[in-house]
């Protein structure tokens, strides 16, 4: 890796965060919405790019993560007066690690195929346990709640304007990148990317797999559940939909669509998708999932890289 | 908590055990013809079809449409399982058949997609009010005191039939023998001059029919709507997966077995949360027997 690459790689990422910094200020409300949301939806398909770029398993249960994320994230605004922001993402990562570790446990046990019918499966688990759970899940309606302020214990507490909420989803997701970053850069990382290239190998090597995947697949749910905790508190709602598979399947549509294994890639994927989503839903009202299903599919079979497969090796260096 | 097992027993009426005991298999059996549809498709040609539960929804309003013009319900059951014989067919061609030789993963992603626009299609389609499919005979017949329909029973013995035609095709049907030598060696199978592409698409093809079937079938017992495929397609890999991936018999055992243990659990909680024992089993499956509850133990 040359330093040249090193300085431009460094220079491109500090003009993105620049202009997403400067964003709010100078686009409209509805915008601006739209693309904290899009941070929101990028961090949870960057978490879930973990297990499918890195580690090599698709997970289709991610909406499980996210949701108990916000669950949690819903608790703590809830039950604790007055509501606390830390408070709040502490709630959500507790109950995303907690799901994290049980569905670890079961489903790392499996490969390929098997590991994604088995996450969707539970993901539906926790689906039906909040859809039908009505007393304290608030059932189909969901959780409603007020937002927390913006607030560093003993400095200052500022209610949330769109523009603070965004710097903040912001901050949480370029720490996210970084820290993901450099992890799929540390020896962990390594080892996952050798699970995924050839696991009798890394088995044989000496590498206890087991406890690899099993630790991978609860960065992973954390990461899905800090997104959870920050949809929350931009929504001020949780809602068992959240839950859903169909979540989990538009996360990975987000990681083929933006490029796997590149960490920044899933981020354009949201992007792109919601973009085109709003685009559709102009013309086709709710029935732009068709439209969007056959891009997708084209994207399937004749660009399977996605958006910047082509830049992966540079994202990765 | 804390109630004895036999007062819980006594509180159910045995009558009510036995319509739940018949109302398990019949809903076991259509459960057979969904998954066994699926565990062809993943068994021959290594392709995890998330479109199947739609497949199984368009073949019911196709069943509508066509009862709705021509009053028979025979009629409507034929032409369904063939219309969908024949999306099937097209779907394979376009989208599966390039992806032939990628990662099975990809299969994944692409019949998501697929069943993303399908359903999102019946929606607009249809519209998002159930309909309802008249039963072709109302008849009942008297089981310890309560009228069941006959109905029902037919149900599960035309499953039982269709899939059974299914087993005697492959096993002894020409295409039959194609079919299993392409599971077995695909590179062998095409030097032995099988058009290995054109199975697999009839393949494919088949399992769709045959979920257009269950759809039109079950379509009598819930109404028809456009998420009627979700909860099927997930039951389906339940038990593709409990019975062992790409195993029929295996898949016809589960699909029993998940449909009495849910038609028993509803006794005592609501349908919704019954799902929850299927899952319970799914995990201890995975647990012990992670290739399968219905398979002989690997060596």
């Amino acid at each position: 890796m040359s330093a040249r690459r090193v300085v431009v790689y460094w220079t491109a990422f500090s003009v993105i965060l620049a202009l997403l910094i400067v964003a709010p200020l100078v686009l409209p409300e509805f915008w601006r919405r739209f693309l904290t949301e899009i941070l929101i939806w990028g961090l949870l398909a960057m978490s879930s790019d973990i297990l499918i770029g890195y580690a090599g398993m698709v997970s289709f249960g991610h909406s499980a993560f996210f949701g108990l994320g916000m669950y949690g994230a819903a608790a703590a605004l809830l039950l604790v007066k007055p509501p606390d922001l830390w408070l709040a993402i502490l709630y959500g990562l507790i109950a995303a690690a907690g799901v994290a570790a049980f569905v670890a446990y079961f489903a790392t046990r499996l490969r390929d195929i098997y590991f994604a019918i088995t996450t969707l499966i539970f993901s539906q688990i926790f689906y039906v346990i909040i859809f039908t759970w009505t007393e304290v899940t608030g059932g189909e309606n969901g959780l409603t709640f007020g937002r927390p302020a913006l607030a560093i214990p003993g400095l200052f507490s500022v209610p949330f304007t769109s523009e603070t909420l965004h710097w903040f989803v912001l901050a949480v997701v370029t720490a996210s990148y970084l820290a993901l970053r450099r992890i799929t850069q540390s020896p962990f990382g390594m080892v996952l990317q050798s699970i995924r290239e050839n696991e009798a190998r890394t088995r044989a090597i000496g590498y206890p797999i087991e406890r690899y995947k099993i630790a991978a697949v609860m960065l992973s749910g954390l990461f899905a559940g800090l997104a959870g905790v920050l949809y929350a508190i931009q929504n001020r709602f949780a809602a068992p939909d959240f839950v859903f598979f169909l979540i989990s399947g538009e996360v990975v549509i987000f990681n083929v669509i933006g490029g796997i294994g590149t960490l920044v890639g899933p981020i354009v994927g949201a992007a792109f998708f919601l973009l085109l989503r709003e685009g559709f839903s102009r013309f086709f009202t709710e029935y732009y999932l068709i439209p969007v299903g056959l891009i997708f599919i084209a994207m399937v079979i004749f660009m399977p890289q996605g958006l910047l497969g082509f830049m992966r090796r540079w994202l990765n260096q | 908590m804390g109630i004895p097992l036999e007062q819980l027993l006594q509180a159910i009426p045995f009558e009510q055990l036995l319509i739940q005991t018949v109302n398990g298999i019949v809903t076991g059996m259509i459960l057979a013809l969904v998954a066994s549809g699926l565990t062809l498709i993943f068994g021959i040609m290594d392709v995890v079809n998330f479109a199947h539960g739609e497949l199984f929804m368009l073949g019911a309003y196709v069943g509508v449409i066509t009862l709705a013009a021509t009053g028979n319900f025979w009629v409507a059951l034929v032409v369904a399982t063939l219309t969908i014989a024949l999306l099937g067919a097209a779907i394979h061609v376009t989208t599966l058949r390039p992806l032939l030789g990628r990662d099975p993963l990809t299969t994944i992603l692409a019949t998501f997609g697929i069943s993303l626009v399908l359903q999102n299609y019946a929606l607009w389609q249809f519209g998002p009010v159930a309909r309802k499919i008249q039963e072709p005979f109302t008849g009942h017949f008297t089981l310890f005191y309560l009228d069941y329909p006959w109905y029902r029973l037919v149900i599960a013995l035309l499953s039982a039939a269709i899939i059974g035609a299914l087993w005697l095709f492959l096993k002894f049907g020409t295409y039959g023998i194609w079919i299993r030598a392409t599971t077995q060696d695909r590179v062998m199978a095409q030097a032995m001059g099988i058009p290995v592409p054109s199975v697999l698409t009839v393949v494919f093809a088949i399992g769709a029919g045959m979920a257009a079937a269950s759809g039109v079938l079950f379509g009598p017992l819930v109404g028809v709507n456009h998420a009627m495929g979700l909860d099927w397609v997930l039951k389906a890999f339940i038990v593709v997966v409990v019975g062992g991936m790409g195993n029929l018999g295996g898949s016809i055992a589960a699909s029993i077995f998940i449909g009495l243990m849910e038609s028993y659990a509803s006794l005592w909680v609501s349908p919704a949360q019954a799902v929850i024992f299927s899952f319970v089993v799914l995990i201890l499956t995975l647990l012990f027997r992670p290739t399968g509850l219905f398979v002989p133990t690997p060596k």
